[in-house]
């Protein structure tokens, strides 16, 4: 598990009850509770996982093993400004993998990374749909279509002041 | 008149939201609002063009809209009724401005029945898709039709599965028929992982209703009273409009109670992925929805037996459900006869890659690749060589210029060695290596295996350390053998659809590009320069200057030479980012 240590507050401990409370605890929604979890804390670490155990009564290393098999929960938090680049085959094939190397070398952390300061995190995904615009970067929820190594700075540029 | 602008994923990216509010704000501006309709729809498949506007009744279609262009298409298309010149399409072969989208080459061969809706209704508008005939197929079935005699429908329309299998929707659907139980599930697979495939998502982002509807058609059929979606949480949208439509149809009484005056009742209920390819597997799909790990379990027992919750469960993809409802207003003959004996009606697929109009097409089965390539998608982009077009995504193989011919069919495309898969179509050129594109899916596999069985944890790890080799030129001959005897034993000994196909774009590229593997492995060379390891950045002492543009922008010093003397490129520091070559004015820099 993460080497981070994190100490929860009562009020999220408590945000945590109240969201296992809201799915009766089932076992069935374990999927359903981590995703909320997860919308609200940003990340899944070890400590959100061994509250959402005590609450539903599900083994801590069943949902381990279930955070850990889904692409979409991560157990690192993200940074403030998250960079997903796409690598579906369509972005692949025009070019995705050189924009992902050039905000690696840019930002200076590999993907799956935070940078120090917390600002930004590189991803990879697989495909959002929208192969027309490849390839395609999003930072948090805006959308860059038809993205060239050369735009990668200037993006960049966009949210360092932010 | 209206105005429908399309808000698929793609359009939405480049700003569609934007377009519709100027387009609203001159609405009211011009005081039209009893007059014009600006309607957000779903998606008009044409996504290289987007955002893709269209004027009702008289069929313009302006590609690539703005929003400050708004102002123009109200002033002038509106009031004075001249057509906006410059945002119709220009076709790319004879330069001619197209107004009518019908006349267009990539709409011209297409026939749409799942996405028949898709760019003509408001998805989030119940009135709208009742206008063109939702849920009137439910009613037809649940008030005249006994669930024998729907089924019977299905199996005679010969439609098959549209999300990899391509196996009679009507014969699951009777095996699920047969099994008695308290309760069954209908279940729709909406966990749409394909890389480069999006027609579901598109689906159910334009026209959430037939969904819904060939859902419910189902639960009668089969004798269930609940459905469940099972989404990726990755497309927002699609979740949006979906709980926007159950909410309506619940409002409208073609969900919940009674349906249609009847005592047959169905609800649907969502259930949210978190990405792992592999549950679009029938059986980890549904460990999934029941809060496990999403790993897959050996077949029998079939989920039509045994499923969600031990329960028999009928499992669709969006595609399927969305080709249903026709078939019943329509008859099972009429869609029996489109497409070929074996593969009736259409698919949709997913166009993208190195090809003119990327988008997404709706074809009778039988279509040849050739047709799709060059007709609707217009060719290849910067006019560029034709290589190889990969069906079936992950699982499936590439195929090359001889092949284009060949009629796409569930079977003819098994046959020479790919599938079709959910319907990805990824054209790829000159430029890309063979190799590279097989390491690309094997990258893809290794990721996703659920790591439950060992040939396919261990042996596509395997596979692609050995590939690797391949295009860092560190092979040799014989591991092309080691190469496809380890895709074989793979694909007969892994447990499930994933690792049983994980190897095909390994088979077919080792089928039909051996000699970009010899040039790999025997003359180290990667013949479509893609592979780094195996290129060198040369200068040309003839058309050198000695500017030293290149040796000031290397970020390695690998570049030596006096001021006015032609200059050189170290080998053995230079890291092949390619800057020099991106910088040099007087194209003294190659690859070799």
């Amino acid at each position: 598990m993460s080497s981070i240590k994190i100490e929860l507050r009562q009020e999220d401990v408590n945000k945590i009850r109240e969201i296992c409370d809201s799915f009766n605890n089932d076992h069935q929604e374990l999927i359903n509770i981590l995703h909320k979890c997860q919308q609200h804390f940003g990340y899944l670490p070890a400590e959100v996982q061994e509250v959402v155990s005590d609450c539903s009564g599900i083994p801590v290393a069943k949902i381990y093993g279930v955070v850990t098999f889904y692409s979409f929960f991560t157990m690192t938090p993200r940074g403030k400004h998250p960079i997903s680049i796409c690598m579906g085959t369509a972005c692949y094939v025009r070019g995705a993998e050189k924009v992902l190397d050039e905000f690696v070398k840019e930002l200076g952390i590999k993907a799956g990374e935070t940078s120090p300061d917390g600002k930004f995190s590189i991803s990879s995904l697989r495909c959002v749909g929208a192969c027309g615009l490849a390839p395609l970067v999003l930072v948090g929820d805006k959308t860059y279509g038809r993205v060239a190594p050369d735009d990668v700075k200037n993006i960049i540029k966009e949210y360092e002041e932010l | 008149m209206q105005i429908l602008v399309c808000a698929g994923t793609g359009c939405q990216a480049s700003l569609s939201e934007e377009l519709l509010s100027q387009l609203n704000s001159e609405i009211e501006a011009n005081e039209l609002e009893n007059d014009v309709q600006a309607i957000r729809t779903g998606c008009f498949g044409f996504c290289e063009q987007g955002p893709i506007i269209k004027i009702m009744p008289d069929n313009t279609f302006y590609t690539q809209v703005k929003p400050q262009d708004a102002t123009e298409v109200i002033q002038e298309h509106i009031i004075k009724g001249r057509r906006v010149e410059r945002l119709l399409f220009t076709d790319p072969e004879t330069k001619e401005k197209i107004a009518d989208s019908r006349k267009m080459g990539f709409y011209k061969k297409q026939m749409r029945i799942a996405l028949r809706n898709c760019g003509f209704i408001d998805p989030d508008n119940i009135d709208d898709a009742i206008a063109k005939d939702a849920y009137e197929a439910l009613g037809k079935v649940v008030t005249e039709m006994s669930p024998e005699e729907a089924i019977e429908t299905l199996k005679k329309s010969g439609l098959r599965g549209r999300g990899g299998g391509g196996f009679s929707t009507g014969l699951k659907w009777e095996y699920a028929f047969k099994n008695r139980a308290d309760q069954k599930y209908v279940v729709c697979n909406a966990d749409e992982g394909d890389p480069g495939a999006f027609m579901d998502r598109s689906i159910l982002e334009g026209d959430p209703h037939t969904v819904l509807e060939a859902m419910a058609i189902c639960g009668y059929c089969i004798g269930a009273d609940k459905g469940l979606i099972y989404i990726r949480a990755e497309y927002p949208l699609a979740i949006e409009r979906l709980k926007t439509a159950i909410v309506q149809a619940r409002e409208y009484g073609l969900l919940g109670k009674s349906i249609f005056g009847t005592d047959f009742s169905f609800d649907i209920e969502l259930k949210y992925g978190a990405g792992a390819f592999v549950c679009g597997e029938e059986t980890a799909l549904i460990h999934s929805m029941e809060g496990e790990r999403g790993e897959p379990t050996v077949k029998p027992p079939f989920p039509a037996e045994s499923g969600f919750m031990g329960r028999p469960t009928n499992v669709n993809n969006v595609e399927t459900f969305a080709s249903i409802p026709p078939i019943y207003l329509k008859g099972a003959d009429w869609f029996a006869k489109i497409g070929t004996n074996r593969s009736t009606g259409t698919k949709v697929f997913a166009l993208a890659g190195k090809v003119n109009n990327v988008g997404l097409v709706e074809v009778p089965m039988g279509i040849t690749l050739r047709d799709v390539i060059f007709e609707i998608g217009g060719g290849i982009k910067n006019g560029k060589k034709f290589k190889a077009i990969q069906t079936g995504g992950p699982s499936g193989g590439c195929l090359t210029e001889e092949h284009l011919d060949t009629p796409i069919e569930f079977d003819t495309l098994l046959a020479v060695g790919s599938m079709m898969g959910s319907g990805g179509m990824i054209v790829l050129d000159e430029d890309d290596c063979m190799v590279e594109v097989s390491k690309y899916f094997l990258d893809f596999t290794v990721e996703e295996s659920c790591g439950k069985c060992s040939p396919c944890r261990i042996g596509n790890k395997r596979l692609h350390e050995l590939l690797e080799h391949i295009c860092k030129g560190n092979a040799e001959e014989s591991d092309l053998d080691r190469l496809r005897n380890m895709s074989t034993v793979i694909k007969e000994s892994s447990l499930c659809g994933l690792g049983q196909t994980s190897p095909n774009p390994v088979l077919s590229t080792l089928d039909n590009f051996m000699n970009e593997y010899l040039a790999h492995v025997i003359d180290k060379k990667c013949p479509a320069g893609a592979c780094k390891e195996l290129m060198n950045y040369v200068i040309s002492e003839t058309n050198c200057v000695g500017c030293t543009a290149c040796a000031r922008v290397c970020p390695v010093n690998a570049i030596s030479g006096e001021r006015k003397e032609p200059h050189f490129i170290d080998i053995s520091v230079c890291i092949k980012c390619g800057a020099c070559m991106d910088k040099c004015k007087f194209d003294a820099i190659s690859i070799q």
